[in-house]
């Protein structure tokens, strides 16, 4: 599959070290060179610097004929909006975009969009985290 | 009733427009993110001023959004612009969304999302000095893509031909409608008496493409 990833920190970079080592294209941009750091050494894709609102970074970042897009920036809105250019402009068959504020990704999530928002996810994991038992009022 | 427009960035552009839409009457409410710019905003608007992120649907409530005749994203940050507008027109149905373009290299992604109408600093100014060339005398004022049409702004040279002529003599060719007329500090209705003059500025509805029916009529 040729995967590109919009953002190079923790999760960016995450899942491209596990794409790449499964064996897919990956592309990687972020506005910050350092975060190619994040990366390693024997990393197998390609890293690229800029924004992810630019077209022609991009488009020579493969999007044209890329799979998958995975969105992982730091801004919410600037996610979204490379989520749109993403599906709208080119198409791209599966998109997933982070998003932390829960009501940004509620109401993008309405519009199709396959939004996963952190926040919502830990609401809920600490939340099963916590016993039945340890609610009660001794 | 008074107008509600509700503007998001208390930058330059924002706070000059809250300036001059309350000075005309205008209710307004003014969003910053910024504490120590909205400190400032604070003092000179006192509760029309409303610190948050414009961006979170929480904020833009507490501004007023559900009640809001205008929408006006004027942050610097393109991205923010569209989400804002994306929720004010999608979630709140809020009817007339205007906003701001920073890096004309954006535009296309407006204009690909539906985002319109849409000011951008750079493209004004560039139109400003192209107006201001000769043989460029027309600003497109606003476009209505859809219907294919556009208003534009066509100042009439000195030795224009149709300088001391009367509209009604003028045989403007079919598909352009004069509708007002820009002459000094007034504002003149067109009528087929009035003579043209020099560097009046006409104020056309035309279809698009009709170019050349346009600048042969103002040689």
């Amino acid at each position: 599959m040729n995967i590109l990833i919009i953002g190079c920190g923790r999760v960016g970079s995450g899942l491209a070290l596990r794409y790449a080592a499964e064996g897919h294209t990956v592309n990687v941009i972020d506005e910050l060179e350092e975060t190619s750091e994040n990366l390693g050494l024997g990393f197998k894709g390609r890293f690229l610097k800029g924004v992810g609102l630019d077209i022609e970074i991009l488009k020579r970042a493969g999007i044209e004929d890329c799979d998958i897009c995975l969105v992982a920036t730091d801004g919410d809105n600037t996610n979204l909006v490379v989520a749109q250019i993403a599906r709208e402009q080119f198409k791209v068959p599966c998109v997933v975009v982070r998003v932390f504020d829960p009501n940004r990704a509620d109401f993008y999530a309405g519009r199709g969009f396959d939004v996963i928002c952190p926040v919502k996810l830990t609401v809920e994991a600490m939340h099963e985290a916590i016993c039945e038992g340890d609610l009660e009022v001794s | 009733m008074r107008l509600f427009v509700l503007i998001v960035g208390g930058g330059k552009i924002g706070t000059n427009l809250a300036r001059s839409m309350i000075g005309d009457g205008y209710e307004v409410a003014l969003v910053e993110s910024e504490r120590h710019k909205y400190e400032d905003l604070d003092r000179e608007f006192g509760y029309a001023a409303i610190f948050g992120d414009g961006t979170e649907t929480r904020v833009l409530e507490k501004a007023g959004i559900t009640r809001s005749d205008y929408v006006i994203a004027v942050t610097g940050d393109d991205e923010d612009n569209i989400i804002i507008s994306q929720l004010a027109r999608d979630k709140y149905a809020v009817h007339n969304v205007i906003a701001r373009v920073n890096d004309p290299r954006n535009q296309s992604t407006f204009d690909m999302l539906g985002i319109k109408p849409t000011v951008s600093n750079v493209s004004t100014i560039h139109s400003l000095v192209e107006h201001h060339l000769p043989h460029h005398h027309l600003l497109s004022l606003l476009d209505f893509e859809e219907e294919n049409v556009e208003m534009v702004e066509l100042a009439i040279a000195e030795g224009s031909k149709v300088v001391g002529r009367k509209i009604k003599e003028l045989q403007f060719p079919p598909g352009l409608l004069l509708v007002l007329i820009f002459r000094e500090h007034e504002v003149v209705v067109p009528s087929g008496d009035i003579e043209l003059r020099a560097d009046d500025n006409l104020i056309i509805i035309r279809e698009k493409g009709s170019e050349s029916p346009l600048s042969a009529l103002m040689e």
